[in-house]
């Protein structure tokens, strides 16, 4: 039915590949216009579920917002090889703002 | 804040009132539906962040292990023997309502069966921190799918509950009590109305009077 992708700088994701899943790299030279277009054709082409580096994503804010209201895909963010960014937390607590109006979860822990 | 042109008619007043109930009655509805979405939007959220930190730190531990690998087999070993993967993942979506929320659920299979075949080359060239490496990625691989079912959900009950709580707030103080401002303002309206017949009767009773009998009251 679906499948799955994971896109993101080629070091941090090949490994994805021996899983199942299928890869696509976005280097860092590859211009963000480029990428959005990929990030495009792959939801538009039959995956369900986008795992993205946080790092494409910092790059790709506008795109992935565009599908958060949408059923599918659903972009989940992971951490790249260069480390956490904390931008997967982050969107956590984003979305705990847009519903209950502050950050009322987190906001003691820091 | 009456502001809003009412004409003050009878038939306006029965619409407003009618208006006013069903406001009401919405009011409630949502407020009731907002607090039982945003229930089961915090359970969701508290055990979205437990499986994030989860996999986050699998995935660390798996990156880490690839690089391992990495530093013992030349690059093209390395892309050779993961070129052609052996496996693949199909996923089956379904759909969950929740309050009106429709939220995924994902299934998935894989092409076959033997939990052997993450493993896509031959032994013979690749390190066996590569298998290392292949097995701690697939062990949180479940992980990554239970999170992406439960992040996905997060993200459209909070869409959901921002909708609602703005649907709550603009009945709340915006239109129950703008309605219910034009009605005070037409029963007002329409009570004056009267009065002022009322005298205009008295008034023209006394002229007639006055006319008929020659007769001066008071």
């Amino acid at each position: 039915m679906y499948k799955i992708a994971v896109m993101g700088d080629y070091d941090s994701i090949y490994g994805f590949a021996s899983v199942g899943l299928t890869t696509f790299p976005v280097e860092e030279e590859t211009s963000t216009e480029e990428a959005a277009r990929l990030l495009r054709q792959t939801a538009e082409s039959g995956y369900g579920i986008i795992y993205m580096t946080e790092h494409l994503a910092a790059r790709l804010d506008r795109e992935v917002k565009k599908y958060a209201s949408q059923l599918m895909p659903a972009i989940i963010l992971i951490p790249g090889v260069q480390g956490n960014t904390g931008k997967g937390v982050e969107q956590v607590r984003k979305s705990v703002e847009q519903a209950v109006g502050s950050d009322i979860l987190f906001g003691g822990e820091e | 804040m009456a502001a809003t042109q009412v004409t003050p008619t009878r038939m306006e007043l029965t619409r407003l009132k009618r208006k006013l109930v069903t406001a009401v009655k919405g009011h409630r509805l949502l407020k009731d539906k907002r607090d039982e979405l945003m229930r089961q939007f915090l359970d969701l959220v508290r055990e979205d962040m437990e499986l994030r930190v989860k996999v986050e730190e699998g995935i660390r531990n798996a990156n880490r292990n690839f690089v391992l690998a990495k530093a013992g087999m030349s690059e093209e070993t390395l892309r050779a023997a993961l070129m052609a993967p052996r496996q693949e993942v199909i996923l089956n979506q379904d759909k969950k309502n929740v309050m009106s929320v429709d939220i995924p659920v994902f299934n998935y299979e894989t092409r076959t069966a033997d939990a052997n075949d993450i493993y896509s080359y031959g032994f013979a060239f690749t390190t066996g921190d590569l298998d290392g490496a292949v097995k701690s990625l697939a062990d949180v691989f479940p992980d990554m799918l239970k999170l992406a079912e439960i992040e996905k959900s997060c993200q459209l009950m909070a869409a959901e509950i921002e909708k609602t709580r703005r649907r709550v707030n603009a009945l709340e103080h915006v239109i129950i009590p703008e309605t219910q401002e034009g009605i005070r303002y037409i029963t007002m309206k329409l009570d004056e109305n009267e009065r002022s017949t009322q005298v205009r009767l008295m008034k023209v009773k006394d002229m007639m009077l006055q006319e008929a009998h020659k007769y001066k009251k008071g």
